[in-house]
């Protein structure tokens, strides 16, 4: 068997997190460094995948496969194609980036980074899993750090959100777990390659297709989010740290999409079909009303979490639309936004904690006090409206380009200028906020907030840098995210 | 000529803004005039260059010259490459933009002089040089788009320059956003024509359209929607607000982005997608309608605004909608085959840009000449300005010649190519053409109301309260060298522009210098103008008639005009805040926490208050449950029983 | 008449009933206890009952069985109702709501 990467980065924060909670009498400056140091050779171990990565393969590599519950037949099986190599790439870096995030946390350090880590053990598991009930299991741990870190290092009504968010997400699960089973019923195994490949609709009735497609979809739906199961999102969002928060937008929808991807449309590429108008439709409704919503918020955070309501409605957007570059555009929109919403949070996190106000009314002509995030925050936010240069442009302008190519969902090309709508309003929204925060005179009660220091420069130029780079070349991540996304294709009859 | 000159073309100025961004104002901040040298450098190199491109593209057969293109982006059979593309509208452009940009460039060393920010203007200068260059040079809609939004950036950043002043950000604001609108329309139509043709080549599409391979209703609205991008970035009605609130930003930048360059973009991209426009009827008719409206619409509010910069921003509009109008005209003989396809489409992209090119000179000239004027009294308020003709007489020449130009007298480069559109607008449109001549007259008043209360009479104040560089005490002197000497140079091109062969060049045909003379037209619209700057001597400077008294007798036009029709109470009051913000968002905002996320603290609440009530089944007696699995287990056996 | 397998039979479900309306209608904790214990030894006669009738030697085993748990669950249980006696000075189990909300 090869060098055992996957098992590597997926278990080694978990490492990290205990020794952490073991380390005896650590300073807080220590753990820190620990945990900094795991999420980094974490980071470094699957950069290092990407390069190794062998870009005119399809399917999976990297595999490891071993048996974990022979009764059930279920494996541990590991492995990382085109679609799921960039996701992994992004929850490594955003993991490493919000351990930077955190350097100011002072209350109960030692449980916060082995949480903190424990998590990215759960979004690793979930993006390497080819195991239908190992993905389930890491799905799952995830809930609990997220529980903790939300009720006991937010803000607000932090145990309320929190609560929320595991509700939600619990009954999304029990969704999925109830397809979950269907699926290993009738196709009698766990294995996502081997149901992908078996053509397991044509062996079951329509109706039951159906059913286990909606039962998985809304699973995965709830984490997106999709309309209406998204409420959780801008409370969550909103009384989580800065680092969850970054984590949550960055990673954990992500997970939503990849696994609507992976699961749902590959082994349902008829049922996909059948309903895609509806879900593009649904996806529509995502961009825009979370868009018009996001006009109505005045609390930074919420406004952020809005906006990624919408934005994600580009994924579905893209995925639904059933074309190879739009489903390309939508894995580089979730890859995108995952680092556009992670700094705009990250920077949302910097400024509350210079000024200890989140209420955009109440602030105003910071960019005077913090040349340096205001800069960092407009190209985020140029970023976030799709302006050319910047990787969501990139991602978007492929989610519309593969939208209206698309043969295979009729009247597409409605829906993607409708799409299109999507991108004016954001503009609004956020030129609105950098205005509001950023311009006009400088506020006296703001006199002497210092900007970003050395750490923070740091964090948010290296998350810039990657923006500019896909967004300059995003061949870069396209060439992968496609031997992904072809194997889709070809099950679609394209 | 070696395939990399045009992409050094747009490389030098970029690497600028790099050099300026990374390394001049993050550690050689002490001495900012160093942005200002790399800048002129960069750009001064890239006049040569072009001049160089020019010369090749002139000797070149058909003028086209052709480029290597590389891919991008591959995914499937979807193939997006980028390349550039020379030819006699691209090199004409590239001469258009490098120079006016260099000369402004020259000028803002004194304007910005001191000001804080002066390695950021210069990157952004840099910067946005760079991408107003690599959209002319484009060969395919996507990589004009990236540039296109690019160009739209640096003008959002520098209209935002001063963003401490609340009415700076929210002009860079709103620029961009109704832009953006526009560009909404055009990026549907170019996703719309690739998706029946299969290709962003402009070339390519070009051949596609007259070839007849692309259906007519497919082109028309394709073309229109092209023409809505270029509505928002050229300030064509209805989008037209941004334009005179963006006189915000520092006044070079005005003249560079504002007159001369970004904003005769749109009118470069209905002439780069000519072909596509004169393919169908109905888009070269709302071309030249859209334009030949704006034009007087805008010239308008230019007769009554006291902000020189605003007046001239509108008079900006009026003529890019000349522009418009010439190019639509022709397209409308075109389509209606009144002019035959191959002489037509050289024809109206010569007409079109012809003017654009005359414009750039005059106008970024009038825009440095009311910088100037600022740089002396601290304000851009003409009611406070007067007798300015002694203090400044070089501002006072130059600013003469450009209105002149503007105006349309012979022989300076605005008559050249006015003459050029009203003629076709003539042949082929009469209804817009009378409407264009009414505008001749209004350009005339409007140039001279500003040229007679600025220069002649008596100082009547100024104001050193605020005003653009502002770290200036304003005292009445001339300015500085290096800002007179590019409006100098600036003078000689507004009077000589016209006589180059830019026309022919770009495939229609010049008039020779006399000959222009003999049209009776060109007689007709200078006795316009005439009349016009005499109603205007009238008015401001012999003061044979009453301001006063005539405003009062047109008191209803007059608030209609200086209230810009409330299409800024429209746009903003209205449509954004009461309809779109306060209502249909909050109305969905309200959907959102008492519907949606209602329903959600409902099932929540339901599932609490069900508990509150099943609990109590719950008595907590060991021997109750027991009763109930006794019960349980009888009903278990009687079911066994029964159905067995 | 002899004595067969449905007599045993009969005499257990009878014990059983008994011992299921004490264990359930009785409030001393002590009585309840006792009821199981009747339950218990219910059960244990049809265990045997099987055995000597069926041949089945489970069922004798069992009946051990049955008789060790018995004897554990009444000291268990018996302890503990002298300790909440102790403490609370009654072994009225309507009384005993601790655990309840």
């Amino acid at each position: 068997m090869d060098f055992p990467y996957l098992s590597i980065i997926v278990f080694l924060p978990i490492i990290g997190a205990i020794l952490i909670a073991l380390l005896p009498h650590a300073d807080p400056r220590r753990i820190k460094l620990t945990a900094a140091f795991f999420t980094l050779v974490t980071f470094a171990l699957s950069l290092s995948l990407f390069f190794m990565f062998d870009q005119s393969l399809e399917g999976a590599q990297f595999v490891e496969r071993a048996s974990w519950i022979p009764p059930l037949d279920a494996q541990y099986f590991l492995g990382i194609d085109g679609l799921s190599l960039p996701m992994l790439i992004l929850a490594t870096f955003l993991g490493f980036i919000a351990v930077l995030v955190s350097w100011k946390i002072d209350l109960r350090v030692r449980e916060y980074f082995a949480w903190l880590l424990v998590l990215e053990t759960g979004v690793l598991g979930v993006f390497c899993s080819l195991d239908l009930l190992l993905f389930f299991l890491f799905w799952e741990v995830e809930i609990l750090p997220m529980y903790l870190l939300i009720s006991i290092w937010g803000t607000g009504r932090k145990e309320y959100s929190a609560m929320k968010f595991v509700i939600f997400t619990l009954a999304g699960s029990a969704m999925m777990l109830a397809g979950i089973l269907l699926l290993y019923f009738h196709g009698g195994t766990f294995d996502m390659m081997e149901l992908a490949g078996m053509g397991l609709e044509g062996a079951i009735s329509t109706l039951l297709a159906t059913a286990i497609f909606f039962l998985l979809f809304i699973g995965y739906a709830v984490k997106l989010p999709v309309f209406p199961f998204h409420t959780w999102l801008p409370d969550a969002h909103t009384d989580a740290p800065t680092a969850v928060s970054v984590i949550l937008a960055g990673i954990l929808l992500k997970m939503g999409g990849y696994a609507i991807i992976r699961v749902c449309v590959s082994i349902f590429p008829g049922v996909s079909q059948d309903y895609a108008v509806l879900l593009v439709a649904l996806a529509l409704v995502n961009i825009l009303y979370g868009a018009a919503v996001t006009f109505r918020q005045r609390d930074l955070k919420r406004l952020i979490a809005y906006s990624s309501i919408s934005h994600m409605g580009y994924v579905l957007l893209g995925i639904f639309a059933l074309s190879q570059v739009s489903m390309t555009g939508a894995t580089l929109q979730m890859f995108s936004h995952g680092l556009i919403t992670g700094l705009l949070f990250a920077l949302v996190g910097l400024v509350y904690n210079k000024t200890h106000v989140r209420d955009i009314t109440q602030l105003g002509g910071l960019a005077r006090r913090m040349p340096i995030i205001a800069v960092v925050f407009s190209v985020a936010g140029l970023a976030a409206l799709g302006l050319p240069g910047t990787s969501g442009f990139a991602a978007e302008f492929l989610v519309f380009l593969g939208s209206f190519k698309s043969t295979l969902v009729d009247g597409i090309q409605t829906y993607a200028i409708l799409g299109i709508v999507g991108i004016v309003l954001t503009a609004g929204y956020i030129l609105w906020l950098l205005q509001r925060v950023f311009y006009g005179p400088a506020k006296a009660q703001y006199d002497g907030v210092p900007d970003a220091d050395r750490l923070e420069r740091f964090t948010i130029f290296s998350m810039v840098a990657v923006i500019m780079l896909i967004g300059i070349y995003p061949a870069v991540l396209t060439d992968i995210i496609k031997t992904g996304v072809s194997p889709i294709m070809a099950s679609l009859g394209l | 000529m070696p395939s990399g000159v045009p992409l050094a073309i747009f490389l030098l100025p970029f690497f600028s803004f790099i050099v300026i961004s990374f390394v001049i104002r993050p550690f050689l901040n002490s001495k900012p005039q160093l942005s200002g040298y790399i800048t002129i450098t960069s750009i001064g190199t890239s006049l040569i260059l072009s001049l160089w491109v020019l010369a090749e593209v002139s000797s070149a057969p058909g003028h086209m010259l052709s480029m290597p293109d590389y891919e991008w982006l591959v995914i499937g059979d979807t193939v997006i490459r980028f390349g550039v593309t020379v030819d006699a509208l691209a090199a004409i452009m590239l001469i258009v933009v490098t120079s006016v940009s260099l000369l402004v460039q020259v000028y803002s060393q004194g304007y910005m002089h001191g000001d804080p920010g002066y390695s950021r203007y210069f990157a952004f200068m840099s910067l946005f040089t760079a991408f107003m260059l690599g959209l002319v040079l484009a060969d395919n809609l996507i990589i004009l788009y990236v540039f296109w939004e690019g160009v739209g950036l640096c003008s959002y950043l520098l209209i935002g320059f001063w963003f401490h002043r609340p009415a700076a950000a929210r002009a860079a604001t709103k620029a961009f956003i109704v832009t953006r609108i526009g560009d909404f329309g055009f990026l549907a139509a170019i996703l719309f024509l690739y998706f029946k043709t299969g290709t962003f080549d402009i070339g390519e599409l070009h051949h596609l359209a007259l070839a007849g391979a692309i259906g007519g209703t497919v082109l028309t609205w394709a073309a229109i929607g092209v023409f809505s991008g270029a509505i928002g970035k050229s300030a064509q009605f209805p989008l037209h607000t941004w334009l005179p609130d963006a006189m915000e930003g520092p006044t070079p930048v005005s003249a560079l982005i504002h007159a001369a360059t970004m904003v005769a973009a749109g009118i470069y991209l209905v002439a780069r997608m000519f072909p596509i426009f004169a393919s169908s009827l109905t888009a070269v008719t709302t071309v030249a309608a859209i334009g030949g409206f704006t034009a007087i619409f805008a010239a308008t509010m230019g007769l009554v605004m006291n902000d020189i910069k605003r007046v001239l921003a509108y008079s900006t509009i009026s003529q890019l909608g000349y522009m418009m109008l010439g190019l639509g005209v022709v397209g409308i003989g075109v389509a209606n085959d009144a002019i035959s396809l191959e002489v037509g489409l050289g024809l109206g992209v010569a007409v079109g840009i012809f003017h654009l090119f005359n414009h750039a000179f005059f106008k970024s000239l009038l825009f440095l000449g009311a910088g100037s004027v600022n740089h002396a009294t601290g304000t851009f308020d003409i009611r406070e300005m007067g007798g300015l003709r002694k203090v400044m007489p070089w501002t006072y020449a130059t600013f003469l010649i450009a209105s002149l130009s503007i105006v349309g007298i012979w022989p300076l480069a605005g008559f050249w190519s006015k003459e050029g559109i009203l003629d076709h607008a003539w042949d082929h449109q009469t209804a817009l053409f009378f409407l264009a001549m009414i505008t001749v007259f209004m350009t005339a008043f409007y140039m001279f109301r500003l040229v007679f209360l600025t220069f002649a009479g008596e100082y009547r104040g100024g104001n050193a309260g605020h005003g653009g560089a502002s770290a200036h005490a304003p005292s009445l002197r001339e300015s500085p060298l290096m800002m007179v000497a590019p409006m100098g140079l600036l003078a000689i091109l507004a009077v000589i522009s016209g006589w180059l062969p830019v026309s022919s060049f770009l495939g229609g045909k010049s008039e020779s210098f006399f000959g222009a003379l003999a049209h009776p037209m060109a007689w007709v619209s200078m006795v316009l103008a005439g009349l016009g700057i005499l109603l205007a001597y009238a008015l401001y400077s012999a003061r044979w008639l009453s301001v006063e008294s005539l405003r009062r007798r047109f008191a209803p036009l007059h608030t209609l005009f200086s209230r810009k029709y409330w299409f800024d109470e429209l746009y903003e009051r209205v449509i954004v805040v009461r309809v779109l913000v306060d209502g249909i968002f909050a109305l969905l905002n309200w959907f959102d926490t008492r519907i949606v996320d209602g329903v959600v603290n409902g099932v929540a609440g339901g599932t609490i208050a069900a508990g509150r009530v099943i609990r109590r089944l719950e008595t907590g007696q060991l021997q109750v449950y027991g009763i109930a699995i006794f019960i349980g287990v009888l009903a278990i056996v009687a079911c066994f029983l029964i159905f067995g | 008449m002899t004595v067969g397998l449905e007599h045993f039979l009969i005499l257990s479900a009878i014990l059983f009933s008994i011992g299921l309306y004490g264990a359930l209608a009785k409030r001393n904790a002590v009585v309840i206890l006792m009821s199981i214990e009747i339950m218990l030894n219910a059960v244990n006669i049809a265990m045997v009952a099987f055995w000597r009738y069926g041949h089945l030697i489970t069922g004798q085993v069992f009946a051990i069985f049955i008789m060790v748990v018995a004897a554990a669950e009444a000291a268990v249980g018996l302890a503990i109702i002298i300790s909440i006696y102790r403490s609370r000075e009654t072994v009225d189990v309507e009384k005993i709501d601790l655990m309840k909300w």
